[in-house]
């Protein structure tokens, strides 16, 4: 089928996100979107916001996704506003919580590379010992030594925020296609085929978001997206009265009232599956963190992979082979997904990502032979 | 609202809703008894105390949460009938904490 300006393969948050943001911008779009038997990170994702501790080593991620997180206020209120879907996001600040001397001050060090690298004005956090932290979060657990707050970590719905940019992205005249498992992606002069067990479609670009299965498919487009699966599980609580105002990285109460309990990181390939091992694992845990949480029966529990590249940094590709042809991946697609709609779309429509997204090439991976 | 379609005239147990003793189908849920017996809402929600009622029947949607003889938030879909049973409505989150 004659297809649109730009075909985006891959229907999670970093596509969808994608895919809106050039809607937005005029460019005709097509969603080309695998299935139920894809691996679909961003249905099983956390749903953070998450700024505080990313990009120990890569400034440039560190600028990244703060600036995402301050784009997410108005790009929440927006998309509400174009979408009548809200995604429950809220902006409280969030913590990082230590059971030990050492795990603070290895908190304290990274959070200090991190902010002597960043020129973003005003404080990125705060050291706190175990009683400024209970007068903020009350029921903590007296295992809790210290932590960290930093006031741009929040947390949102990440299945409304899915659904949002989907119905953003078609209310907006692109277009989804559904159950199409992509094969290949052809080159051509001018543009791109891209042959799914769907039939063929047709594009003047074309930008590859597909999570895991972008490993496979990038080469195609004369790029590399090394990409390899790590679990994650997460336990859900029954819905309770709101309790905890704030988001933590092992432990949140959504909008909903439920408690999300999670942060294993597994190496198990492509097994979805959950474990009794990693459920004890994070439940004891989040018991050090909230005692209370002992009265909350778990309702439901689930594995899903995220989408890791070998410094867990995400990559952004322009293809010097095949111009048109872009990647884009990462494992937060939920706390980036304001930049990628916002900042990534707009470069992807202008044909060409700026000079300062060097960093984020995969050509940091290819190993330098000593002369 | 709701009537059971095949009465087979089964054994019958006392239970008692909201204190109010009634006689229901041996064998029957909580939820289908009580639905029977016109309880309406089940319950009020956590955080917005919205009411609520059974929707799924087959313990996936945890919106027919009720007291079952003292513990709150049993799935009234999940849990059969007994003798002497204390079914009550819940209102929000019916945590055990104090």
């Amino acid at each position: 089928m004659r297809g649109a300006d730009t075909l985006v393969i891959g229907g999670g948050l970093v596509g969808a996100a994608i895919a809106y943001g050039l809607a937005r911008r005029g460019v005709s779009t097509i969603v080309i979107d695998e299935g139920d038997v894809a691996f679909r990170a961003s249905r099983g994702n956390f749903g953070l916001v998450w700024v505080q501790g990313k990009g120990d080593g890569m400034p440039d991620y560190a600028a990244w996704t703060r600036l995402s997180a301050d784009l997410w206020p108005r790009f929440a209120e927006e998309l509400g506003a174009e979408t009548g879907i809200g995604t429950v996001y809220d902006k409280p600040g969030g913590f990082f919580l230590c059971r030990s001397e050492a795990e603070l001050a290895e908190q304290e060090a990274r959070l200090q590379r991190i902010r002597a690298k960043n020129t973003a004005p005003g404080p990125d956090y705060e050291v706190l010992d175990h009683k400024a932290l209970a007068e903020r979060l009350p029921g903590l657990g007296p295992a809790v030594i210290g932590g960290t707050y930093c006031p741009h970590d929040g947390h949102c719905n990440p299945l409304f925020l899915l659904r949002a940019l989907h119905v953003g992205h078609t209310a907006l005249g692109g277009r989804y296609l559904p159950n199409r498992k992509v094969g290949d992606i052809r080159p051509e002069a001018g543009g791109f085929t891209v042959v799914t067990d769907g039939g063929k479609v047709q594009g003047d670009r074309v930008v590859l978001a597909a999570g895991l299965g972008s490993a496979r498919l990038a080469p195609k487009l004369g790029l590399s997206v090394p990409v390899v699966p790590q679990r994650g599980q997460v336990l859900v609580t029954q819905r309770a009265a709101p309790r905890l105002a704030h988001p933590t990285v092992y432990v949140r109460q959504t909008g909903e009232g439920s408690f999300l309990l999670g942060d294993s990181h597994e190496d198990v390939g492509f097994d979805e599956g959950t474990t009794p091992e990693a459920m004890t694992f994070i439940a004891r845990r989040s018991l050090d963190f909230f005692p209370f949480l002992a009265e909350l029966p778990v309702v439901r529990v689930w594995g899903a992979l995220r989408v890791m590249t070998p410094d867990g940094f995400p990559v952004y590709d322009h293809s010097r082979e095949h111009p048109g042809a872009f990647s884009a991946a990462c494992h937060s697609g939920v706390t980036l997904a304001a930049a990628h709609a916002e900042r990534l779309a707009g470069f992807v429509a202008e044909g060409a990502l700026p000079a300062e997204f060097q960093g984020f090439s995969a050509d940091r991976f290819d190993v330098q032979e000593a002369a | 609202m709701f009537k059971k379609l095949h009465d087979d005239g089964a054994a019958r147990v006392t239970v008692t809703i909201d204190g109010q003793a009634v006689q229901v189908p041996a064998g029957e849920t909580v939820a289908a008894a009580a639905l029977i017996h016109g309880l309406q809402p089940f319950r009020t929600s956590a955080v917005s105390g919205a009411p609520r009622a059974p929707f799924c029947m087959m313990g996936v949607c945890f919106d027919c949460l009720v007291e079952i003889d003292g513990t709150p938030n049993r799935q009234a879909c999940q849990v059969r009938v007994a003798e002497g049973m204390a079914i009550r409505r819940q209102d929000g989150a019916g945590e055990t904490a104090p």
